[in-house]
């Protein structure tokens, strides 16, 4: 009976949401990454329900073939201390579907922990995402711009988010593009997306962060690429400078709506990576590594005032 | 004037000032209550200062109740809160509070000494022994959860409660962000019960290890014992990693130190990397005593031995061992390279394979049985598919790659409920339901067990399967509100019905304590359930000796051998029983360390020095006590056996 119940209102939720609903974020992606995780998901929640329905099934057999009124008075169950074959195949089997969904895991983490598959030639645009109390800055080292609370993207070009922190651990989340990451104080994280269609996609920090977490959203849009070029003109046009005055009272907890500025915070504060890091412990190695990774993002901004 | 405000409660709210007024009401009413009925003697010589296992057992468990009273009432409050778009009921700062309380006491206060209690009432009597290897230090391990438990509580009306969520992530947890003295408060009572529960861990693989009766080697030790004395080993080496982590906190926000601070050199990720090396080994530590009374309830209502002993207990082991090596997927998305996080997703997934063997044995237990729906078994049942899909959402989520778009989201919530409460809480309830015979010498009412079952499993459903859909749709869990656009409404209602579902199923199991205490037939025999294990061959209720004469055993279902193969488990004559002395010790150094950790919340210097010292006098005077425990004669307990009903 239980298991009806549990099984009806399972049914039933699934039921209510799927009908008449608009698709579930996580399962209706918008890039290679999204897609990819929402390909495993699939996968796993198939592999599952297999598990789930031959467990239900095999309790269902059991409990209506041996349930006590239906045995005779008399009857008394037999001793059995086990049967080496018979645990063998209980053993072998969850072994073989893990050894499976390992290999799942193992290829799909390689996957969305690198740059999106089909993007390896072209070149990423790097956005830095930072987080304070309870707001998101996105900074464009090589369009020189920055905005609070929305970020604009291209299609057709990887995206390589630098995540870090003002304040609390938060983590960036756009869940149609792909997974989230956590963004900290001390360290720079990665995380590697693409846009393939354009559109207004919603993202969050999901990370509880206090008392203005819930509200800690921003809009992700994504442009095709000229639209994108004719929005950074735009800005240039329109926008005034960021100033460290400017910046510092954007980093006061609260909230505030979307802004844009010319300019990024990272010229006057940079970003905790490289020598900047929190656990950087001013080794020659270290210096010079991010030495070149600063040479190398002057050649990105050289580039772009070439064209 | 001053000294008093730091005892202002931040945020206060109607709310807060009825509990205040509530709590000091029901204070008031047990003290007249006591007082009226003459019963402060009798409270203190047989509960406040005893050392049996079976008074403290029944000690934590009411604690339990009561903190899972506590706990549920945040939850109904949370699931209130969100169950409509935009409400106003709880502001963030509150609903923050609300969650992190819930979580705190579920774990910690609720879970920890159901499971404790359970194992303190039972474990003795399944292995034979009169009490467990140190009464003395077993009672003071109670009254140090208990100390913990009320000094967390009173947080919530004095100076305020902790509000960084129960994981309480640095830097959030810090004194930048969590500007209350609540976070002193989790610090110091989770660090008090946890020296209790560290205690308990030791006192019982002694007690596992030495004190089992004749005939009884491991191998033939009842199925809870051995998840006890697992769960034991656990908690001995998990424990003091929270002990030291919780240090580490209280110097960082008390005396300025920097260990999870994100400049001068230390690092809030090594707070998360503690707290789940000691957190997730913290999972097993409620779910192994879980399987283990499952296991002795499915048998016994089967009326057949367990389906592969020997691979019920490896597949413990194996699940304690593999519980320290999983730490990191509670962080996936911490920024770990891909290396790093395949090789904690296959590790997790690992566990998968001797759960799995578990479930399999279980429904070959049943298999050709003679199956007997009892409240109990009622549950066990429910478990095994609720419990299974719990897991395989678990496995889920340990895919590295996947559990990016799950953390942090209402899917976790909907998956670690999905296993802890058919897991954890459904199997502490049949537990208590299964040994209440024992405890109290008479039955609860199973017509009202099963409306109470009911309801919790129904409600459970309603509750918890919406989550897993949110989340997959983008809640983030812990948010307050959210807006109507998000779409997230129906199914947040659909939770709060599932949630109110519960509540009903806990108030009927309390009224159905009422209505057995009242009108249960009493002289039920020491046997109601034919259950199969040892602690069924001594009286119902269990006099304090345990065993009049030390049973012999034979197999792991020794009673049942003596009921049908004729075994004898009996031998010999009365002999003297030595028995520990009660001792007003525990209590009084539990209530000092009360105020060693008020005073150290509220930075009272000379409360924390004078407690201090009370403290170590404590012990110094333990140290010079001559106490050798006490002799019952024969002649006593020839009468308490004829008082039972003839002697065994």
């Amino acid at each position: 009976m239980k298991q009806k119940w549990a099984l009806l209102a399972l049914v039933f939720t699934i039921v209510t949401v799927l009908i008449g609903c608009e698709p579930l974020l996580v399962l209706d992606p918008k890039g290679p990454q999204a897609e990819t995780l929402s390909n495993t998901i699939w996968l796993s929640i198939i592999t599952m329900a297999v598990i789930v329905i031959v467990v239900i099934t095999l309790l269902v057999i059991v409990l209506v073939k041996y349930r006590a009124s239906k045995q005779p008075d008399d009857y008394e169950p037999p001793h059995i201390e086990g049967n080496p074959i018979l645990e063998g195949i209980i053993i072998g089997i969850p072994i073989l579907i893990v050894a499976f969904l390992s290999v799942v895991s193992v290829v799909s983490t390689y996957q969305v922990e690198s740059v999106p598959e089909g993007y390896e030639d072209k070149e990423p645009l790097v956005i830095y995402a930072s987080s304070s109390n309870w707001k998101w800055h996105f900074s464009y080292p090589e369009e020189d711009i920055e905005t609070l609370n929305y970020v604009f993207l291209p299609t057709d070009r990887p995206v390589e988010f630098r995540l870090y922190s003002f304040g609390p651990i938060t983590s960036f989340w756009i869940p149609q593009l792909g997974g989230q990451k956590y963004a900290m104080a001390d360290m720079v994280t990665t995380l590697h997306l693409a846009a393939e269609e354009t559109g207004d996609f919603v993202g969050r920090n999901a990370n509880f962060s206090g008392e203005g977490f819930a509200e800690n959203t921003f809009i992700a849009t994504v442009l095709s690429p000229d639209e994108y070029d004719t929005w950074i003109e735009e800005i240039h046009a329109t926008a005034d400078p960021i100033t460290e005055d400017k910046f510092d009272e954007l980093l006061e907890p609260g909230h505030l709506g979307q802004m844009t500025f010319t300019g990024t915070h990272l010229d006057f504060l940079p970003a905790p990576e490289g020598e900047h890091g929190g656990h950087n412990h001013g080794s020659d190695d270290s210096n010079t590594e991010s030495h070149d990774e600063m040479d190398h993002e002057h050649e990105h901004e050289s580039e772009h005032s070439n064209h | 004037m001053e000294f008093f405000e730091r005892f202002a409660v931040p945020h206060p709210s109607p709310l807060i000032y009825a509990s205040m007024v509530a709590i000091g009401l029901v204070i008031i009413a047990i003290v007249l209550g006591i007082t009226y009925f003459k019963k402060w003697g009798y409270l203190w010589n047989e509960w406040l200062t005893t050392t049996d296992h079976k008074r403290i057992g029944i000690m934590y468990i009411i604690s339990a109740l009561l903190m899972l009273f506590r706990g549920g009432a945040d939850a109904v409050m949370m699931r209130f809160q969100t169950s409509v778009p935009e409400n106003a009921f709880l502001d963030a700062q509150h609903y923050n509070e609300v969650f992190t309380t819930h979580g705190v006491v579920m774990i910690f206060f609720m879970a920890m000494a159901f499971v404790i209690g359970l194992m303190n009432f039972v474990v003795p009597l399944q292995i034979g022994a009169r009490d467990v290897a140190f009464p003395r230090l077993n009672a003071i391990s109670f009254w140090l959860y208990f100390a913990g438990a009320m000094l967390f509580n009173v947080s919530f009306v004095i100076g305020g409660s902790p509000d960084a969520g129960w994981t309480n992530y640095y830097p959030l947890a810090g004194n930048d962000f969590s500007t209350s003295v609540g976070v002193n408060y989790y610090n110091w009572a989770l660090q008090i019960s946890g020296i209790g529960t560290l205690m308990t861990g030791i006192n019982f693989i002694a007690t596992i290890i030495k004190m089992r009766a004749p005939g009884m080697t491991l191998m033939k030790m009842p199925m809870f014992t051995w998840s006890s004395l697992v769960t034991n080993v656990i908690i001995v080496f998990a424990f003091p990693v929270l002990t030291i982590a919780l240090l580490m906190g209280t110097f960082d926000r008390q005396l300025g130190t920097f260990f999870f601070a994100s400049e001068n050199g230390g690092m809030d990720m090594m707070w998360a990397n503690l707290f789940w090396v000691w957190g997730h080994p913290e999972v097993y530590i409620l779910i192994l005593p879980a399987f283990g009374i499952y296991s002795e309830i499915i048998s016994t209502f089967s009326e057949r031995n367990l389906y592969g002993y020997k691979s019920m207990v490896g597949s413990m082991v194996i699940i304690s061992l593999l519980s320290f090596f999983v730490w990191v997927h509670h962080f996936f998305t911490m920024g770990h390279d891909a290396l790093t996080n395949s090789i904690f997703s296959i590790t997790t997934m690992a566990i998968a394979v001797p759960t799995g063997i578990k479930i399999f044995n279980w429904l070959l237990t049943m298999w050709k049985g003679k199956i007997r729906f009892t409240v109990p078994m009622l549950y066990s049942v429910a478990f095994i598919p609720l419990f299974t899909i719990g897991g395989v959402t678990g496995v889920m989520l340990a895919i590295a790659s996947a559990d990016y778009q799950y953390h942090n989201t209402m899917f976790l919530v909907a998956h670690f409920h999905n296993v802890i409460i058919p897991g954890v809480v459904f199997a502490m309830l049949a537990g208590l339901t299964y040994w209440w015979p024992k405890m109290f010498g008479f039955m609860l009412n199973e017509k009202i067990g099963k409306w109470a079952f009911w309801f919790l499993t129904v409600g459970f459903c309603f509750s918890f399967f919406p989550m897993y859909i949110t989340g997959l749709d983008g809640q983030a869990r812990r948010m307050y509100t959210y807006s109507e656009a998000s779409g997230f409404g129906p199914l947040n209602m659909l939770s709060f019905f599932g949630a109110g579902l519960m509540a009903i199923g806990f108030i009927v199991i309390v009224y159905n304590v009422y209505y057995s205490f009242r009108y249960a037939k009493r002289g039920i025999g020491d046997d109601p359930w034919n259950a199969r294990s040892l602690e069924w061959a001594t009286h119902n209720p269990v006099p304090e000796y345990n065993f009049a004469i030390v049973p012999q055993v034979n197999s792991s279902e020794a009673f049942w051998d003596s009921k049908k193969k004729g075994h004898k488990l009996f031998r010999g004559d009365y002999k003297e029983i030595h028995m520990p002395n009660n001792s007003g010790l525990p209590v009084i150094m539990a209530g000092l360390f009360f105020v060693f950790g008020f005073s150290f919340v509220f930075y009272i210097w000379a409360g924390v020095i004078i407690s201090g010292i009370g403290i170590l006098a404590c012990m110094a005077y333990r140290s010079f006590e001559k106490d050798h425990g006490r002799h019952i004669k024969v002649k006593e307990i020839e009468e308490t056996e004829d008082k039972f009903g003839g002697a065994k």
